[in-house]
């Protein structure tokens, strides 16, 4: 088939976008995808849509291909462009407008057959040979009636289709703002396209697009909560390996705002696991499920412990999410700042999420928290480095490594002298 | 629901269609517009495509001198899925801050609600969405924005000084992680970013000369600092990917050195130096920063600091101090 800017499935081009985007240091020959030739085709797409991010630079390994953006500089994420590059055929373009046309009269409502005839009589007068088959009028219509465009209304034995109301647009800064902050904010872009009016008086900070490609599989999982459905997920293998399904009951989307990751929080097995978005590759609804309260209700237990998305420790045990008897680590540390330093201290408070922070004097703040997994804490409390003057972590493996990776720090920085060899 | 999102009518092919026709409409487009309209609304091979389909009438929508063959400009009504997510969105605390009222989505489902999505990480002293006064600021230096106005600003500033400005707005940004806004002005000599929760009243004002200057210089291209660091990575306990993901916000360059080994630059904002340092700090020992010294310096003198208070042998309890 020949080459296209559009694509049938969004799949496919969600990983070199990733790749191209998050990674950008593979070679043409690292991608073990289906063909080179296939490589060629998604690389050529992508740089269509997004050229003016792309970039190349040439390796003893060969040509990297890149996406550089800075998302604090645009207006609106880039990365939405592939949502707008699903293929289809003449016949569709052609029945689509012609459809919306025909029903554009004020209060129209044709039978399938008038349809037809409508659509002959433009055809013809266009000079086009080609006619429609009133089997796909009507599955173009039937698609059309779900997606809510158009409305049916049975008299008699025949049934009579007529536009649905336009539907009222929010102002472009609404839709500006949320198509990048909110959920599957894809949607949004697709309703800005539709305004006439100018927008652009918004920029984002911490502002992660590659949710852009996570969308689909978002929307799906949301509308699964929205009917308490299970789901089976078809999930990425990691490294070569292939992928695995799981059947699980969907109950809360996690999002961080500082690494972009979005997880399910799902039933599987009889405990609550998270499962990162970016790894799901198809999810498919199931039936409705009886237990969605229930653990919806344990998840807003675990939630009070929870630091990011790990429920490790209570993985481990072999008893249900219907348990509140859960078990936690505790984490405590104390910082000390200057005079003046203030903002130290509030900076604790306004990064402690579930735990407590108490003011031990001018001087010393001290952190406190019981959670699922402290070894989620790790990476905040090294932001603090220069500052802890105590720490005490109940899980005491975690702990020694703490200490180990800060001693490691001092050698790489050469704060001390010890002759080992550092890993980096 | 994944299908239903990846659709052909809310793509760039028939967007760019869809406002050919509606130009067509009125008068004949030429193949010069038909060209510029499908270069803005589509991707750069589109022309290729959509021209020739409209020309040889594959499209069948055009008369051969330009005007439409539709008896009316097209339009689509909004899908249910745009009304969900509308719906969703209008249950967001923050929509407060727009001024709309859209009529119509009593029937219709949230695509998602508070109860669906958790942000577990965003930092607990966000803007006030629900204050009067917040609101009534924001509204205002949103209008100035797009009428290009100038605002005359009382803000109390973090060491609780009130001080006035005026100043040409140029753009309002938003942090996720933050759950703030800020605004980003021309012609002030205090700084040129503004808190929006620390404004306590603004107004507009008469522009000034200088400052139809600034926005004749600076509008379309915003002064920004860029600086880059240059980091060392070696991939144990999956630091890699995670290091990759947390500073995708950034522009940045990755490159193998050899086996576990990566180097990556990020360029960031130079107003944004000491978050980035603790942003390197979090990683601990998988990332080491190599560029440049003024930077790494930083790095060791966070080190050094905790090295003073607590010796090599690890943290001391607390009464060692």
């Amino acid at each position: 088939m020949s080459y296209s800017e559009l694509i049938k499935n969004f799949g496919r081009i969600r990983d070199y976008m990733r790749e191209f985007y998050v990674c950008g240091f593979k070679s043409r020959e690292e991608y073990d995808r289906k063909s080179a030739r296939s490589y060629d085709d998604e690389r050529r797409r992508i740089e269509s849509w997004l050229g003016d991010y792309m970039g190349f630079v040439k390796t003893a390994g060969g040509k990297n291909v890149f996406l550089a953006i800075d998302s604090r500089l645009v207006y609106h994420n880039p990365l939405y462009k592939a949502w707008k590059a699903k293929s289809f055929t003449d016949g569709d373009i052609t029945l689509h407008f012609l459809i919306f046309d025909i029903l554009d009269e004020a209060g129209a409502q044709y039978p399938l057959n008038e349809i037809m005839e409508k659509l002959d009589f433009y055809m013809t007068g266009a000079g086009v040979e080609k006619t429609f088959d009133i089997s796909t009028v009507r599955k173009k219509l039937k698609e059309y009636v779900q997606e809510g465009l158009i409305l049916t209304e049975k008299r008699g034995k025949n049934l009579f289709y007529g536009r649905a109301k336009m539907g009222e647009l929010p102002g472009s800064d609404l839709l500006d703002f949320f198509s990048e902050t909110a959920p599957c904010g894809v949607v949004g872009s697709y309703l800005l396209d539709k305004q006439m009016e100018m927008g652009g008086h918004f920029r984002f900070k911490h502002h992660y697009i590659t949710q852009a490609l996570d969308c689909g599989i978002l929307c799906t999982l949301l509308d699964a909560m929205q009917k308490k459905r299970e789901v089976t997920l078809e999930m990425a293998g990691r490294g070569n390996s292939g992928s695995t399904e799981k059947q699980v009951v969907p109950l809360r989307i996690f999002i961080s705002v500082q690494n972009g990751r979005q997880y399910l929080m799902a039933g599987f097995n009889g405990n609550i696991f998270g499962f990162r978005l970016d790894r799901i590759l198809v999810v498919k609804e199931g039936d409705i499920c009886g237990e969605f309260e229930r653990l919806r209700a344990a998840l807003d237990r675990m939630q009070q412990n929870m630091w990011g998305v790990s429920v490790a420790q209570y993985c481990e045990r072999e008893d249900t999410a219907v348990s509140s008897d859960l078990v936690f680590e505790s984490v405590e540390f104390t910082i000390w700042y200057g005079t003046g330093q203030e903002y130290i201290h509030n900076r604790l408070v306004r990064e402690k999420r579930c735990g407590r922070v108490v003011k031990i004097d001018k001087h010393r703040s001290k952190f406190t928290g019981e959670v699922l997994d402290s070894r989620e804490l790790l990476p905040w409390i090294r932001t603090f480095l220069g500052r802890i003057i105590s720490i005490h972590f109940s899980n005491k493996a975690l702990e020694k490594q703490f200490f180990s990776d800060i001693k490691t720090m001092y050698r790489m920085y050469g704060i001390v002298k010890d002759g080992k060899e550092d890993v980096l | 629901m994944e299908k239903r999102m990846f659709c052909e009518w809310y793509g760039a092919y028939y967007n760019a269609v869809a406002k050919i026709l509606r130009e067509a409409a009125k008068s004949p487009v030429t193949r010069q517009r038909m060209q510029e309209i499908i270069r803005e609304q589509a991707f750069s091979e589109s022309i290729l495509a959509v021209e020739p389909a409209l020309l040889s009438g594959r499209y069948p929508f055009l008369f051969p001198d330009g005007t439409s063959r539709l008896k009316h400009a097209p339009t689509m009504p909004l899908t249910l899925l745009e009304k969900r997510w509308l719906k969703a969105v209008l249950l967001d605390p923050r929509v407060r801050l727009f001024e709309c009222g859209i009529e119509g989505l009593e029937e219709v489902e949230p695509l998602f609600t508070s109860e669906d999505v958790r942000v577990f990480d965003r930092y607990g002293d966000g803007d006030p969405y629900q204050d009067e006064t917040y609101i009534a600021n924001f509204r205002l230096i949103l209008s100035a924005l797009k009428e290009h106005r100038p605002l005359a600003v009382d803000v109390k500033n973090k060491r609780g000084v009130l001080t006035h400005m005026n100043v040409l707005p140029q753009y309002l940004e938003y942090s996720e992680k933050d759950d703030k806004f800020r605004l980003f002005t021309l012609g002030c000599r205090y700084g040129r970013i503004i808190n929006l929760a620390r404004i306590l009243s603004v107004k507009y004002i008469e522009m000034e000369e200088k400052m139809e200057e600034w926005a004749k210089k600076y509008m379309e291209k915003p002064v920004i600092n860029k600086e880059s660091i240059v980091f060392e990575l070696y991939d144990g306990r999956n630091t890699l990917e995670r290091a990759l993901l947390h500073f995708a916000d950034f522009e940045k360059r990755a490159e193998r050195l050899s086996g576990r080994h990566y180097r990556i630059k990020v360029v960031y904002n130079r107003e944004d130096k000491t978050e980035l340092v603790i942003r390197v700090l979090s990683f601990g020992p998988f990332l080491k920063v190599v560029e440049p010294e003024d930077f790494v310096e930083l790095i060791k003198e966070r080190l050094a600091n905790q090295y003073a208070l607590t010796g090599e042998e690890g943290i001391a309890e607390e009464n060692n101090l």
